[in-house]
């Protein structure tokens, strides 16, 4: 089986600065992959290679088996680009948009119109159909452009950082909008700086930081790079005073904690898992976005 | 693993694009009532202040509206094309231009839509000025061929401006530089035969230019064409010889541009 997307030792300057120093990517049919970075990491020129908009220094990209620099114009008939800003026309009504978007892609009118229908109703905007896209919320205005992304589904769909200034319910709505996509057999390459949208997403995660690849594999498999859970002891500040190794079963637990009030230790406990953030952390250096979830128990 | 099994993107005919996104800026101009209205207005209202305002004292013997409509009508042309870069430059800045790059279809079809959309506004616009003049007393002794000459001229001048501004439309990057650069071309016609005579115009080195720029000759064969005034028998090769060399050059930097802000 072909790969939906396969990069190799690809390479990219701007003028005097190093944006892609050398990166492969090997995505399978039907994954959900993400690629995560802060800003300036190299993602949106990453998949704007991959789309045929930016061209590379050097390297290869194919993307459904069409090699993207030598053939973008083939290569562009199987995929969709949802890119940072909702590329959507905002005089134009929402229905007028999948309609215009469906005409682009090949279908007749009368086809267009349904299939125009079908997807307001799929990505809940039959309501907002004939209203025009300037009127529409932040959310909205990204299903939309999501549902334009899906006129024809495409066989490798590009989303960058598809829920950057969305509120978390909008978030968790376009969430599973990308899971519904997912099932239904597109490949789904997408870049985020959300560490969580990472881990609930993709089935694996790349990190990009500073034009590399510096970790690759599923959430769980980086999460244990850096190491199992740990009890935590916080004072009364929510400041760390210990942590405690742990395997997380109960009685490994329950020996932390006989550990901590042997010290003498008083506070509150939690038990950490690590997140993403850790792993962030611990590869590049930097803190990521989005702030460590607690689990806790006691 | 279904992915390669999905179908791919049926390519679209030719034209097809063209014709879609023709519609698509014809909607917009409708849409976009301020624009239409000042595109219609402005000319309008600008045409009536020159003839009862200023004509007087231009001309004190009357007839002032005969030789202002040619150059109304080309001023009314460069405030319709001027829309033509804003919307260019607000299709770039929403990125709404990435997404048909990224379809299997020629991406410079969004630019004919909006340049045949420009075409069609100006052209009614033109039409409405010179109803309009007409009711106040232009007088054009033009037959057939002299009115298809002129409008003929007028397009060939839409045309070229229209393209400039799509241009521009695409160096400024975002809808207000668009509007600000664009303000300057407006300026032309004003430096031109098309309000006074270029021999009232002091200094020399002024008057120098405002006989060797664009909108002179073009002005001087539509009133020669309308009024059957006589003209340099040159001035119509003139006019289209400038209306061509803007649209070559308006054509060529557009299509550098364009390609730049796509495959960097």
């Amino acid at each position: 089986m072909d790969l939906a997307i396969d990069v190799r030792d690809l390479r990219k300057s701007f003028g005097p600065q190093r944006v892609l120093d050398g990166i492969d990517l090997r995505v399978a049919p039907g994954e959900v992959f993400a690629l995560l970075g802060a800003n300036g990491a190299g993602k949106t020129t990453t998949i704007g290679i991959l789309t045929t908009l930016v061209r590379p220094d050097s390297g290869s990209a194919e993307v459904a088996g069409v090699d993207v620099v030598r053939r973008p114009d083939e290569a562009t008939r199987g995929i969709s680009l949802t890119g940072q800003s909702a590329a959507v026309d905002d005089v134009l009504t929402g229905t007028e948009n999948l309609v215009m978007m469906a005409r682009l892609s090949g279908l007749r009118p009368r086809a267009a119109r349904q299939r125009a229908a079908e997807l307001l109703a799929r990505f809940q905007l039959t309501d907002a159909g004939p209203r025009r896209v300037g009127t529409y919320s932040g959310g909205m205005r990204r299903r939309l452009d999501l549902a334009l992304s899906f006129v024809v589904a495409p066989r490798v769909l590009f989303l960058d950082e598809p829920t950057t200034g969305l509120d978390t319910r909008s978030r968790r709505e376009l969430w599973d909008v990308i899971r519904l996509l997912a099932a239904a057999g597109t490949t789904v390459f997408l870049t985020t700086q959300y560490l969580e949208e990472a881990d609930r997403l993709a089935d694996r995660i790349a990190v990009l930081h500073d034009g590399r690849i510096v970790a690759l594999g599923t959430a769980a498999a980086l999460k244990s790079r850096v190491g199992g859970d740990t009890v935590e002891l916080h004072d009364e500040h929510g400041e760390v005073r210990h942590s405690v190794p742990t395997d997380g079963t109960i009685a490994g637990v329950r020996a932390a904690l006989a550990d901590l009030a042997a010290a003498g230790a008083s506070g509150t406990v939690a038990v950490r898992r690590p997140t993403l953030d850790d792993v962030f952390l611990s590869l590049t250096g930097q803190p990521a976005r989005v702030t460590p979830t607690l689990e806790e128990i006691a | 693993m279904t992915a390669t099994a999905l179908p791919l993107r049926p390519r679209i005919r030719a034209l097809t694009a063209e014709r879609i996104f023709i519609r698509r800026s014809l909607t917009h101009s409708l849409r976009d009532g301020e624009s239409l209205l000042m595109s219609i207005l402005l000319p309008v209202m600008l045409m009536l202040m020159f003839t009862f305002v200023f004509g007087g004292a231009i001309a004190p013997g009357g007839g002032y509206v005969d030789y202002v409509v040619p150059g109304i009508v080309l001023t009314c042309a460069g405030f319709g094309a001027s829309s033509t870069g804003v919307y260019v430059a607000g299709d770039m800045k929403t990125g709404i231009i990435d997404r048909f790059r990224t379809m299997p279809l020629r991406p410079s079809a969004v630019l004919t839509g909006h340049v045949v959309a420009s075409l069609v506004r100006n052209l009614v616009a033109t039409g409405v000025v010179v109803a309009v003049a007409l009711l106040v007393g232009f007088r054009p002794t033009a037959d057939l061929l002299d009115w298809i000459g002129a409008i003929g001229l007028i397009t060939c001048w839409i045309l070229a401006i229209t393209y400039l501004f799509a241009a521009i439309g695409l160096a400024a990057g975002n809808p207000e530089g668009a509007s600000a650069y664009g303000f300057i071309l407006l300026f032309m016609p004003y430096l031109s035969s098309a309000f006074v005579p270029v021999s009232s115009i002091s200094p020399s080195w002024l008057q120098w230019i405002a006989a060797h720029q664009p909108v002179t000759p073009i002005v001087e064969s539509i009133r020669a064409f309308l009024l059957g005034v006589p003209a340099d028998p040159a001035a119509p090769w003139w006019a289209l010889a400038w209306c061509t060399a803007i649209l070559v050059a308006a054509v060529i930097w557009g299509g550098w541009l364009f390609r730049r802000s796509g495959r960097r």
